[in-house]
């Protein structure tokens, strides 16, 4: 399966210019921009592993994906994404996520149905480890 | 002889003698009147009955809508009758309009109860639409002050945290109601729940009259509804969600619907404007206590909000409901089938996303108000739209709006997860391009054309609805003089 979180996952991967150019996007924005990687991308997991602190105050691109490269070479087969924070008040939340990186395999999620009184099923989905 | 004890008491003051004397006469207009930062203000489109004076009418409306009835009572003089009559304050011509009026009314806090909108709707709304001496009124805007703000609950759960729970961010959210509206069973319903969310769309929706029919109740709606979106979502690794319809007869059903939803797993449910007030300002409360999020279908909104001369505008609507504690509320799309002016619509999506709004004529927004931290709602766009228009809807309408793609997914000639992938990929290109510094607006079909060389899909919609296009002149409008217009 294709995982399809993030912002820009139905359009081929991003290349580095175009992945730069969003970064620009997000500085322009006085944004403050992260890096995270998993290899449990549960659509309810809300806390990826962070590559660092959010890069605050960094004004040039190259800084960032500097830092996507060295996250890609110690992780090279998890997911990463960078997430832009914006702390206008009002917002005070991610504005901008989109992924980076993805493990070779992707093996997905299994629906796990169990019957229960009724016409009901208890519906929840499990990760399968991308690393196994 | 003695006078008799009626007579010896009668009041002697001119302004309660029994009788009738005009309202602006009994103390409802006041055109000095200095506005208080706790007033509730209103506004009034106002067409006076031929022969009424428009000064008059204004102070009738101000009468009407707060203490007054048409003669002089006595029991006024019980109270602190001053401070409970409504002061109509302003009274401008209506530019470009003979014998209309903005008519400006400001009531005080103590005017109305706490948190309550069928207290202040009962006000405003209650009993001055029917009113014999105007021809006809409508309701343009109003501006609620901090103090009574923070007396309501506000959105469930705002624009943020949804965001936030969906892990959707820096892009439009996308959602499709499931068609044909009425008949489909139970199975073949979640059918097109699956399939839409799978494709690529965050949300699929129940229309606004599919409740507990006999073709398919709503327990089956439901249970098949939530195994396509929890199915989806294991497909595709997002979170998804089905707007599932809670409208019921009473109260009581709708909250045994909302439980179901919530065993279920939904993270949100959805009601139509047509419940009510009361109903609901209850569901906003049932929502935050159960970490759902609260969809409204404005259905039944355009009897009243979309003639210029008669009823209520829309954005007084939007003000309600985000008081009341919606999270998403339809509110036009510009470009669609349904009403709307863009700068009209811009003005609506404005009321709901602000934390401040500030005076803008063109946008129709006649007041400045602070929201007093309520959450944001989220505005739907929902009616006639396809992925061809996708760079004037990210252009009109913004990132912080949920747009629905009904015929535009389901209508796919290759089928409902051909159709949402088509809007999920026009939409991406497009938000892509536009981050990039690309004149997305211009540019739009050649972005579109682009993104259609690596998906089929989106070839296939916009060959097929590359012509359709919705122009029609909008019937509600802004009124306003550059210049400003003396006060009467």
């Amino acid at each position: 399966m294709k995982l399809t979180q993030g912002a820009f996952s139905f359009l081929p991967d991003l290349t580095d210019a175009q992945i730069t150019k969003q970064i620009q996007y997000a500085i322009d924005k006085s944004w403050a921009v992260s890096i995270e990687y998993t290899d449990d991308p549960h659509p309810r997991n809300s806390y990826w592993e962070m590559w660092g602190l959010p890069l605050f105050d960094i004004k040039d691109p190259a800084a960032i994906l500097f830092e996507l490269n060295m996250a890609r070479k110690a992780k090279p087969n998890y997911y990463i994404k960078i997430s832009a924070f914006d702390n206008t008040r009002g917002t005070e939340s991610c504005v901008l996520s989109f992924i980076v990186q993805r493990p070779a395999y992707e093996p997905g999620f299994r629906l796990v149905r169990q019957e229960v009184a009724g016409s009901s099923a208890s519906l929840h989905y499990r990760s399968l480890c991308t690393l196994c | 002889m003695s006078q008799a004890v009626e007579s010896r008491t009668r009041i002697k003051s001119e302004r309660y003698e029994s009788g009738v004397i005009p309202y602006a006469k009994m103390g409802y207009w006041d055109p000095d009147y200095v506005i208080k930062e706790t007033d509730i203000l209103a506004l009034f489109r106002c067409t006076p009955q031929p022969g009424v004076d428009p000064v008059e009418a204004a102070a009738a409306l101000a009468g009407e809508s707060s203490t007054a009835t048409w003669t002089v009572v006595w029991t006024d003089l019980l109270t602190a009758c001053d401070l409970y009559r409504a002061k109509a304050y302003r009274v401008d011509p209506v530019p470009g309009a003979a014998d209309t009026y903005f008519c400006y009314v400001a009531y005080d806090i103590d005017l109305f109860e706490e948190g309550s909108l069928a207290n202040l709707t009962a006000s405003i709304i209650g009993n001055i639409f029917g009113f014999k001496a105007v021809k006809a009124l409508r309701l343009e805007d109003m501006r609620f002050p901090y103090a009574l703000l923070k007396t309501y609950q506000g959105p469930a759960t705002g624009l943020v945290v949804e965001r936030e729970r969906m892990d959707k961010f820096g892009r439009p959210l996308l959602g499709a109601t499931v068609k044909p509206k009425l008949g489909l069973s139970g199975k073949n319903y979640g059918r097109v729940v699956f399939e839409g969310l799978k494709g690529g769309l965050d949300f699929l929706k129940d229309d606004e009259n599919i409740n507990s029919q006999p073709f398919m109740r709503y327990r089956e709606r439901f249970l098949y509804s939530m195994e396509g979106v929890n199915h989806a979502a294991a497909m595709t690794g997002e979170v998804k969600g089905h707007y599932l319809n809670a409208t019921a007869a009473t109260m009581e059903d709708m909250y045994e619907r909302a439980d179901f939803c919530n065993q279920l797993g939904s993270i949100i449910v959805m009601i139509d404007l047509v419940i009510g007030y009361t109903a609901i300002q209850s569901m906003a409360k049932w929502c935050r206590k159960t970490d759902t999020i609260l969809h409204l279908h404005r259905a039944g909104n355009s009897t009243y909000s979309r003639q210029k001369n008669h009823g209520m505008n829309f954005r007084v609507i939007c003000k309600w409901m985000r008081m009341s504690g919606v999270d998403h509320i339809h509110a036009g799309t510009v470009v669609g089938k349904l009403e709307g002016d863009p700068l009209m619509i811009k003005g609506f999506y404005n009321t709901l996303l602000d934390c401040k709004s500030e005076v803008n004529l063109p946008e129709g927004l006649f007041f400045a108000q602070d929201w007093a931290s309520l959450r944001k709602c989220v505005p739907v766009a929902s009616g006639g739209i396809h992925c061809g228009q996708m760079h004037q809807l990210i252009n009109y309408l913004g990132d912080d709006v949920v747009y629905q793609f009904g015929g535009g997914t389901i209508g796919h000639p290759d089928g409902i997860q051909a159709g949402a992938t088509a809007n999920r990929v026009a939409l991406e290109c497009m938000v892509l391009a536009r981050n990039e510094g690309r004149d997305y607006v211009s540019e739009g079909p050649q972005i579109l054309r682009d993104a259609a060389k690596t998906c089929g899909p989106l070839q296939t919609a916009l060959d097929l609805w590359k012509d359709i296009t919705f122009n029609y002149a909008s019937t509600d409008t802004a009124d306003f003089a550059t210049t400003k217009t003396a006060n009467r």
